[in-house]
């Protein structure tokens, strides 16, 4: 088994707000994170897949289909946009980076062929990163 | 669901690699520059891994302002700007990264509840780095 990780860059901006909670509870909770205009960041997300190396070819997975998947099903969804309101997903969700990642997840996994997703790990900040190996 | 949040800090600190139990010779050989009297310095960078459940209404593992608060005040404020051979926690162990590492990692097991500690990483340097994960009971 061999795993494989591709890098892949977006900014987005989102906001942290439920509307279970009072407007106070979610400026506590959530400080500067709740302010409803957004803020924005530069994510990179890291995409792991893992499987034997095909004979024939040498590869565990095709980089080239595994960057168009990540562009078609992530980077175009989201790069550049208000998460909140332009991507279905945080429509119910929050879209925080535990979340995010989780996402990024569903919409990648039913769309690999060959190789299986491992992990998904998306960086906010250079400091503050999620890891999602999938539903355990 | 499951997932890892992974939180990144900074610190800096000095060290002697030293053990009396050596002869000086012994001390040199082990820990050549480090071995060094006058102890010596890195910028640490420290990256505290922990795991839960994503709450359904926060959305978040655990509150990382929680988490940035207990780290400031029981690792950072402990540490930083500090020799580590004059702290208790080395008075009878060498301060090498590995028994810093460990040290950090049982500090935050007992500190920090909100979440499940995975993991502890410090890098002494760009170029190495050592990870704790606590003692794995044997299978």
């Amino acid at each position: 088994m061999v795993y494989l990780t591709r890098k892949a860059e977006f900014s987005a901006s989102h906001y942290y707000h439920s509307p279970e909670f009072t407007p106070e509870e979610n400026r506590r909770i959530f400080g500067k994170c709740n302010n409803p205009h957004g803020h924005g960041h530069n994510y990179t997300l890291e995409v792991t897949v893992k499987g034997d190396i095909d004979k024939r070819s040498g590869f565990v997975v095709d980089l080239k289909q595994l960057k168009e998947v990540m562009h078609r099903e992530v980077l175009d969804a989201m790069d550049h946009r208000f998460l909140n309101k332009e991507v279905p997903e945080f429509a119910t969700r929050i879209p925080t980076t535990e979340n995010l990642a989780i996402a990024v997840w569903q919409r990648l996994e039913p769309n690999l062929n060959h190789a299986k997703l491992h992990r998904v790990r998306v960086y906010e900040t250079p400091d503050l990163f999620v890891d999602f190996y999938g539903e355990e | 669901m499951k997932a890892h949040l992974t939180r990144r800090y900074l610190f800096s600190a000095s060290h002697r690699l030293h053990n009396d139990a050596m002869t000086a010779e012994e001390n040199r050989a082990t820990y050549g520059k480090c071995n060094n009297p006058h102890g010596h310095g890195h910028n640490y960078a420290l990256e505290v891994t922990v795991s839960g459940r994503v709450d359904r209404r926060t959305g978040m593992v655990c509150n990382l302002a929680d988490l940035d608060k207990v780290v400031r005040e029981q690792v950072l404020e402990r540490f930083d700007h500090e020799n580590l051979n004059t702290l208790r926690h080395f008075d009878s162990i060498v301060p090498t990264t590995e028994n810093l590492c460990v040290v950090i990692y049982d500090i935050l097991r007992r500190a920090f509840r909100a979440a499940h500690l995975e993991k502890v990483r410090l890098e002494e340097t760009l170029m190495n780095a050592f990870e704790y994960e606590g003692e794995r009971e044997s299978l």
